[in-house]
């Protein structure tokens, strides 16, 4: 499955790192022990003004926990009843982390949407004390200030930011399904005006220090420090202590004004804005871009707009109000529960559970510079591991090494990376076409032709060159490991490692085991691929392992539901109004059509006719043709460079007339196309996890969605199933088991979710 | 290892030749040193040619954009060669190298020291080269002399720096090269007329040159402010120590003890034979300055900058026989150096620090062997920084991987006649002063061992021990 592409909302959740509402489980049971000292908040005078300084000693990040908004609270009145103070300074004594979000676990405690109001109200009043604090409160932040954090910060008179690449800000509520709950969605229109504020909350992105500066969400910057008498991080955040409360002091006694100068930009921005008409066109705009975008299926965005509306044109009283009762309401949405679901899960798939491997990888080798082979040594390189890429080709390797250096120099040009860094990384790469170096190479991951006999040439090849602690992976996505394992003379050191096309883009990595996979191999693995930044599931062997193995029935599926006459913009148009990010027809373009034919065929043989569906001998037809998709230009659309437009591949239809099949008016109506490929799709997923092949529910999910695309809205497989029921599947799959056969037989571990409705795949 | 062998080597008892040599030297210089023992009486080594430094000179600095402002980088230094030759009366061909330090490069004068060279007066036969190595660069040719003469090379070699602020190459941006570049290739009317047709206004944009690292993209005076903010320096603190500088170098000028500056008739203005830049100025007025680059709480400003300084500086290096043999009086012995390097961003401005202890080490002295220490002075903020971190041995023990600190230079010896922040510092020149300085200091105060350290873009340092030739 080389190329699968997310799009949409699935990508802005995918590629932003966010670190909202970690470890939270733990935490809950704290309170008890907690309520009676003051823990999380303490305070210092330094002359006339006060440092209050957060610290959660519980957990690695500050979270606005029950337990920090109550010492908040206690610190800040003793701060406003004290005549000494003047001003205040609110700090963090967290290296890289301000306040990274509310704590979920309050939330998630809640039984009704009213419960969660009540605690968005609080952190509203809570906040507006801030807001109208008498003695000017300084936010000096170092390290993420996301969701809630965010909040406290703009509540605050001014806000100082150092220049880290830690700091960042930002309201990724929206990311969970859930809205800026605590004065967001009306502080920060008045800050930004609507468009940034739109901007901010609806894509969750997180901004950095400089950016921040030049929209206004922060005032005043401050660089991070080298070495001196201390470690860099502490003095950073001493030195931002120090310039904070320089900047308290000068609001204190009014040498720092806070109404800036409005450059003629704003204030054309500001005339033009005054007229209703104006922002009733930008809230339509919007809602219009959101609709777009998400199909409807996200509720959260809408909130959003409908807060910062009810603010805006209604005044603060109703607007707080609005923000606080569509919190509530989000909060208990199903949507909601699977984004907090996925995130969770994608913190969990952050993690080494195999343990810390014996032998750090310092050189990769990689085989086969192609689209993977150059896509993985690009997220290698800049690691600071050794990487060599091997081709047999002098062309093919130029192109691999190409390829590595244009998404280097992308992130240049979006100032992301510095040309000194792009050229210190390059430097780590060496391109080459002999087993040169091979020696000492750590890691090998091959990326060649997914041909068993070529694998094994290379596997035999290779061993006879490297050292005998290395490591061979294989990045194949359909050919079952143990097979490419067979002619291996040490197949403990064999493991699958199956990245998805664009490698860069493409979070997920999924890494396959056979029972003689040793436990230091996968560990190594493993954090190989933490290294390189992805999230990472561990399946066990099989043909297809488990994202291919969920994936091909429903293509083939997809197939016969194009041969039943369903245009492939309309089969798109279903699959993506289901929530996938990417329509089932662009899918097979992307994967490859060729691919789509070899897997469906390879699989076919190994699973029988619960694989069939569409007829593989029409992907054979296309692939004669030279319809391979995307890559070739044409599949079942065409693509020509430069054009976004895409028409349907004409010829392809030609072909599709030639299997032509009846559709059956039963089981053919739009909602019955969509489960006839979710339910394929879900039914195999059970499957997997029933056969051992997934570890459990969650990696399941993580892959699914973050691998195929599955819609982040149903949170993954599982949790449809937990949210959409068992029993209602089932039915529906029986309905079409009818006419197909096998192929939508439910599995059994469904049909004991469905009989016994108190079986849940997550808790 | 290597180094300890080395340091057993030189303490073992010397052949006998060099141990007479030795005890003739100690003796004649014992007049100095009862004061205080050193750990060596001498650096002399076996097998290694003394080489001494028999003159150093410089122009007067001046701010750039004042009385030079009309010359050229090689009208500067050849005045320094012509004040060196006027000074030393050696016969010009007797000089058999010229190496000159350089950072801005004029275009038209990519090997400004040939240019200065000829235009000086030196015999066409004497090959002269330039090297660059940002602040340390005069350094760099210095040292380069040395290896030169220690090899057995040459006996003779002028070894100098220059740089002229007052004019620096502004280039055209780099699309409008290209187009200008195209023209001169363009065969046809029609084709020029299409390249001239494709200038964009944004084509007209020049490129400056500007002091900042290509690696990290921050400009000198950001770091030393992140550098001074990291070691905890205060404002007060930095502009006390400019303070300090320029008020001893207004002693010093007006005590006549800048003797290496040579007058200098600027063609078509009056003679200069001062350097400018001396400002004593007072706390409250310094402290009114606006922070010059991290804004607005930034320490490091104007006043307790260097500032941007035109001025060249030339040494007369050569071996001790050949010197003794013409007749010369050397004024001190050139002994060990390194050459450090660090992270360019955080601890750009760190060289001394690191650079000090190593060179010690290699010549075998400790910090309380040195009677003058002459560090350059880029920003007080800088200087600051590297006295408190040779001072803590959480610095020397976290990132120098040395047990214990460096040790902090005692401000009685320190940069007493003045420094870069207020006699200028001209990059390409400053080195020289610094040497020729530290020779004339311990001749007038009588010490055995000076100390030079410098800091360098790249995050490059420098130093070298300079011992005092018997007098």
């Amino acid at each position: 499955m080389a190329g699968v592409r997310a799009l949409g909302s699935l990508s802005r959740l995918t590629t932003r790192r966010y670190t909202l509402f970690p470890g939270v489980t733990r935490r809950t049971f704290k309170f008890a022990a907690c309520m009676m000292a003051r823990t999380h908040v303490s305070y210092e005078v330094k002359g006339d003004v006060a440092v209050v300084r957060m610290n959660d000693p519980t957990a690695k990040v500050n979270t606005l926990s029950v337990q920090m908004q109550k010492d908040m609270t206690e610190v800040m009145d003793e701060v406003w009843g004290n005549s000494a103070v003047q001003s205040v300074v609110l700090i963090s004594s967290k290296p890289g982390c301000f306040i990274a979000g509310a704590d979920i676990s309050m939330i998630k405690a809640c039984k009704t949407a009213e419960e969660v109001t009540g605690l968005s109200q609080e952190g509203q009043r809570m906040f507006e004390k801030i807001e109208k604090s008498p003695k000017p409160i300084v936010a000096a932040i170092n390290g993420s200030c996301l969701g809630g954090g965010l909040e406290f910060a703009i509540a605050c008179q001014y806000r100082i930011a150092t220049k880290s690449k830690k700091t960042v800000l930002g309201c990724p509520e929206v990311m969970l399904g859930l809205l800026p709950g605590a004065g967001g969605t009306q502080r920060l229109p008045k800050m930004l005006g609507l468009p940034s504020a739109f901007d901010v909350m609806l894509t969750g992105r997180s901004i950095r220090a400089d950016k921040a500066k030049k929209m206004g969400l922060v005032h005043q910057l401050v660089d991070t420090l080298g070495p001196g008498l201390k470690s860099p991080e502490e003095r950073t955040i001493e030195y931002l202590e120090e310039v904070a409360v320089e900047a308290a002091r000068g609001l204190a006694q009014k040498k720092i004004t806070l109404t800036k100068e409005k450059g003629w930009m704003q204030k054309i921005q500001d005339y033009v804005m005054s007229y209703p008409f104006v922002r009733q066109q930008i809230y339509n705009t919007v809602e219009k871009k959101v609709m777009k975008q998400t199909k409807g299926l996200y509720p959260a965005p809408l909130k959003i707009i409908e807060s910062v509306k009810a603010g805006v044109e209604q005044g603060p009283t109703t607007g707080y109000l609005v923000e606080s009762q569509q919190f509530g309401k989000l909060a208990m949405t199903n949507e909601s529960k699977a984004l907090i679901g996925l995130y969770h899960g994608q913190v969990a798939c952050k993690k080494n559970r195999f343990g810390t491997p014996e032998k750090e990888v310092k050189t990769l080798a990689i085989l086969g510079a192609g689209l993977m082979g150059a896509g993985i040594a690009q997220v290698t390189v800049d690691k600071g591991i050794h990487t060599i890429l091997k081709d047999t080709t002098v062309d093919g390797l130029s192109r691999g090494e190409q390829q590595v250096f244009k998404g280097l120099n992308d992130k240049t040009k979006k100032k992301s990376l510095t040309s000194f860094e792009r050229d210190t990384f390059l430097s780590n790469l060496t391109g080459q076409l002999d087993y040169n170096g091979f020696n000492k190479a750590d890691m090998i991951i091959e990326a060649v032709f997914e041909d068993l006999s070529i694998k094994h040439k290379v596997l035999k090849e290779v061993e006879a060159v490297i050292p005998p602690h290395c490591i061979f992976a294989t990045n194949t996505s359909a050919l079952p490991i143990k097979d490419i394992a067979a002619v291996s003379k040490r197949p403990d050191k064999v493991v699958g490692m199956h990245y998805f096309s664009p490698v860069d883009k493409m979070q997920l990595l999924e890494i396959i085991t056979t029972d003689k996979t040793s436990k230091d191999t996968t560990a190594s693995a493993v954090a190989v691929g933490l290294k390189q930044g992805k999230v990472i599931i561990v399946v066990g062997d099989g043909p297809g392992f488990y994202t291919t193995r969920c994936l091909a029935p429903m293509l083939a599926e997809a197939v016969r539901i194009l041969q039943e006459g369903t245009d492939p913009k309309k089969l798109d148009s279903l699959t993506t109004g289901f929530g996938f990010p990417v329509g089932a027809a662009t899918l097979a373009d992307e994967v490859g059509i060729d691919v789509a034919a070899h897997v469906a065929e390879d699989l076919g043989k190994a699973f029988g006719s619960r694989f069939g569906g569409g007829n593989v001998e029409f992907l054979k037809s296309m692939v004669e043709k030279g319809f391979k998709g995307r890559k070739s230009g044409k599949g079942c659309y065409v693509y020509q460079p430069g054009l976004k437009r895409r028409d349907v591949n004409t010829e392809a239809l030609e072909i599709l007339e030639a299997y032509k099949l009846t559709p059956n008016a039963a089981i053919s109506s739009d909602s019955d196309i969509q489960y006839r490929l979710v339910s394929r799709f879900v039914n195999e997923a059970v499957l997997c996890l029933q056969e051992g092949i997934l570890a459990n529910p969650v990696e399941g999910d993580i892959g699914a969605v973050f691998g195929l695309g599955f819609p982040p809205c149903l949170g993954g497989p599982f949790r449809f199933v937990d949210s959409f029921g068992a029993d209602k599947l089932v039915e529906k799959m029986r309905r079409f088991e009818e006419v197909f056969g096998n192929q939508f037989t439910p599995c059994q571990l469904l049909l004991d979710h469905a009989r016994d409705p108190s079986k849940k795949f997550h808790k | 290892m290597a180094s300890m062998l080395m340091t057993s080597l030189r303490s073992s008892p010397l052949t006998s030749v060099q141990a007479v040599q030795f005890a003739a030297r100690s003796l004649s210089t014992s007049v100095h040193l009862q004061a205080q023992a050193k750990s060596k009486k001498s650096l002399a080594k076996p097998g290694v040619k003394n080489i001494v430094l028999v003159e150093g000179v410089r122009t007067p600095f001046l701010l750039s954009g004042t009385t030079y402002s009309d010359l050229m980088p090689h009208d500067l230094a050849r005045a320094a060669l012509q004040g060196l030759l006027k000074r030393t009366g050696i016969p010009k061909d007797a000089v058999d190298y010229i190496v000159y330090g350089a950072v801005i490069q004029e275009v038209k004068t990519s090997n400004v020291a040939r240019e200065a060279a000829l235009g000086a007066g030196f015999s066409d036969k004497t090959p002269a080269h330039t090297v660059t190595m940002a602040c340390i660069s005069s350094n760099q040719a210095m040292t380069t002399a040395v290896g030169l003469i220690a090899a057995g090379q040459c006996d003779a070699v002028v070894a100098g720096g220059v740089e002229f602020m007052s004019d620096v190459p502004i280039r055209h941006s780099r699309k409008m090269r290209k187009t200008m570049l195209s023209l001169n290739k363009a065969k046809t009317l029609g084709a020029r007329l299409s390249l001239l047709g494709s200038i964009r206004l944004a084509h007209l944009a020049p490129e400056l040159p500007a002091v900042a690292e290509l690696s990290t993209a921050e400009t000198m005076g950001h770091s030393a402010d992140r550098l001074a903010a990291a070691f905890g320096v205060s404002r007060l603190e930095q502009d006390e120590f400019a303070l300090r500088s320029h008020t001893l170098a207004k002693k010093a000028q007006d005590g006549g003890l800048l003797s290496d500056v040579v007058g200098f008739e600027v063609p078509g203005k009056d003679i200069v034979s001062k350097d400018n830049g001396i400002r004593p100025s007072t706390m409250e007025q310094m402290a009114k300055l606006k922070p010059a680059f991290v804004k607005p709480h930034g320490t490091v400003t104007a006043a307790n900058s260097s500032f941007l300084t035109d001025g060249a500086s030339a040494v007369l290096i050569m071996s001790e026989e050949k010197a003794l043999a013409m007749g010369y009086k050397p004024k001190a012995y050139l002994r060990d150096f390194v050459y450090v390097s660090q992270d360019p961003k955080d601890q750009l401005l760190l060289g001394p620090t690191y650079a000090t202890p190593k060179v010690l080490e290699k010549s075998g002295l400790t910090m309380d062997d040195i009677d003058v220490f002459e560090f350059h002075e880029a920003f007080a903020g800088q200087i600051m920084a590297n006295l408190k971190a040779m001072g803590s041995d959480w610095f020397a023990q976290t990132y120098m991987g040395r047990k214990t600190k460096v040790g902090v230079p005692p401000m009685e010896k320190f940069n007493t006649w003045g420094g870069s922040l207020s006699l200028g510092h001209p990059f390409g020149a400053t080195g020289c002063r610094l040497v020729t300085t530290v020779a004339h200091r311990l001749q007038k105060e009588g010490g055995q061992y000076g100390l030079v350290a410098a800091c360098a873009a790249g995050g490059q340092g420098h130093a070298m021990v300079i011992e005092a030739y018997p007098q």
